[in-house]
């Protein structure tokens, strides 16, 4: 995660005519147009089909739904909801993970790296139990005195965010520790030098260096929690509906295969434009530009 | 300077809730796993195995971890391969279009899986497989592939071409000099995205729900059911394995390539 893809592609000095060795990619790229795009293009004709006609009648009748569009609101304010918090939680500690000493440096990336490492499914389970009006978090909160009666959080909106960020916070630290580790001390020390507030120097030189990272870390965690499924079925259960639980209800439970192909594209748009607007951003925010 | 102080104690704090909220589902799943109650109540009452005699008792168990296992193993495999040739290509070759084929390659990490699941099963079905096995594997190199076309990729645009020309003017062949010098040097890389596609492709939920069968269920999916139909601790015992089994092939990956490398995945 280190290196955008995009940027390690820009990066090689152009040679010379086309060679045989781009022949390489052919394997691979017709895999995942085979088993990739075909299928999603072809659910796009699935949605846009009735009774042998094309018809965009699927759309007009999700859209016109209100329901749908409180599924949506639903989707899009717990995703921004679990983006904005991993990001305020995930940027100081990619800081304090580049700066520790060796050792509590192996020790923090263990802490990232095991859990990243461990099934969805298994720590979904684990946050059912810690939610508990009688779990973990919420003796916490008697203890330190925050509340004074146990508070529910599972089967809330609250929880669920709680249980999200918690799951998808190292796809926000790593892409990030992964710039700041390169920044170079001495530019910090040169603008200081200068003049620079503390301040000034954090929006002015290491805001904007941090960028690619934080780029990449909003467009995984975003894209992640709003397509999620196991998370939310686990945490809030079936009362609650995003678009992810309505595709699979829609699929699994309800046969109906034109409802579900439409959500199936509303939610493939939204991950089409977050893939397409942390592409043209990370370009933009390119180092060396 | 009392800015600069307080940003830093904010940014310490920080760090070690991370860190503590980020292992506290692990160690609950542990301790549950281990507590003599039925009813998830920490700390455990008193301490029994009883819910990992349960699990090995579980009869559909073993044939939803061989399956997992297998068709992890399988489309990994296929990945490091497939991956391998896509990331040399991109590195190597100019054609119009490379950076559009970069982002394709690596966008199935963010397309919903759920989508992707329906859509290709939609597609199989149409060309009459039927096979949730083999229907399982198509799907599941889908989601590993771009692991490995990731950080291959990454780790090639370090590395230095010349030294296999420099070793052709030595005389060696071109399959002895790639073998020779590229591959010691993607190693690290083969090995980093080699597990987290491993990982990713057991871990799979959202494109595996739509593949299975009756017969053929993958560990996920059993989970997840069994979690629906029997709320009891047998599954923090199963996840309590995975999870110790997560440990040791971490404590290898450390070994081997070291936690620095892992977290470029």
């Amino acid at each position: 995660m280190s290196v955008t893809p995009i940027a390690v592609a820009r990066s090689i000095a152009p040679r010379r005519g086309v060679e045989p060795v781009a022949l390489l990619a052919l394997p691979g790229t017709a895999y995942l147009v085979v088993a990739f795009a075909v299928p999603l293009a072809l659910l796009l004709v699935t949605s846009l089909v009735s009774d042998g006609r094309l018809t965009a009648a699927g759309y007009a009748r999700f859209l016109a739904d209100p329901f749908s569009w409180t599924v949506i609101a639903n989707t899009l304010r717990i995703a921004a909801l679990t983006t904005l918090v991993c990001l305020l939680a995930g940027y100081p500690a990619a800081f304090a993970l580049a700066r520790a000493p060796g050792a509590l440096q192996a020790v923090l990336l263990a802490a990232l790296i095991l859990p990243l490492s461990v099934g969805v499914v298994v720590k979904a389970f684990a946050w059912t139990i810690l939610l508990r009006s009688d779990g973990v978090v919420n003796r916490l909160l008697l203890a330190i005195g925050v509340v004074d009666t146990p508070v529910r959080l599972l089967f809330t909106e609250v929880g669920l965010v709680l249980g999200a960020v918690n799951i998808f916070l190292p796809f926000m630290v790593l892409p990030i520790f992964a710039v700041v580790k390169l920044i170079e001390p001495r530019l910090l020390d040169a603008a200081a030098t200068l003049g620079a507030s503390p301040l000034h120097r954090f929006v002015r030189v290491t805001l904007p260096l941090t960028m690619p990272g934080v780029i990449a870390g909003v467009a995984f965690v975003f894209s992640m929690s709003v397509s999620m499924y196991v998370i939310p079925t686990l945490l809030m259960g079936d009362r609650f509906k995003t678009l992810s639980i309505l595709v699979a209800r829609s699929f699994l439970f309800m046969r109906d295969r034109s409802l579900g192909s439409t959500v199936s594209v509303v939610l493939l748009v939204i991950a089409v434009a977050v893939v397409v607007a942390s592409a043209l951003l990370a370009r933009r925010w390119q180092p060396g530009r | 300077m009392g800015l600069e102080r307080a940003a830093i104690v904010v940014m310490w704090t920080v760090t070690a809730l991370v860190a503590l909220t980020l292992l506290a589902p692990l160690v609950v799943t542990l301790a549950v796993s281990v507590s003599a109650s039925s009813v998830f109540n920490l700390p455990p009452p008193a301490l029994s195995l009883r819910w990992y005699e349960r699990m090995l008792r579980l009869r559909q168990l073993w044939p939803a971890v061989r399956l997992s296992v297998a068709i992890a193993l399988i489309s990994t495999a296929v990945s490091l391969v497939l991956g391998t040739l896509c990331a040399i290509a991109l590195i190597r070759a100019t054609f119009p279009g490379k950076t559009t084929l970069v982002t394709f390659m690596v966008s199935p990490l963010m397309m919903p899986g759920l989508v992707v699941g329906v859509a290709l099963l939609q597609t199989l079905r149409e060309l009459g497989l039927r096979d949730a096995y083999a229907s399982l594997l198509v799907g599941h190199v889908v989601i590993t592939l771009p692991y490995v076309t990731r950080t291959v990729l990454a780790s090639l645009s370090l590395f230095d071409f010349t030294l296999i020309e420099a070793a052709r003017t030595l005389g060696y062949s071109p399959p002895r000099a790639l073998l020779n010098i590229m591959v010691p040097v993607l190693a690290p890389a083969f090995l980093t995205s080699g597990l987290f596609a491993f990982l990713a492709s057991m871990d799979n939920y959202p494109i595996s729900i739509f593949l299975v069968d009756a017969r053929n269920k993958t560990l996920p999916i059993l989970m997840l059911q069994y979690l629906e139909e029997n709320p009891d601790p047998t599954i923090a015992a199963i996840s309590s394995g995975l999870i110790l089994l997560t440990i040791v092939v971490l404590l290898i990956a450390d070994r081997l390539v070291g936690l620095r490398r892992l977290a470029d995945f």
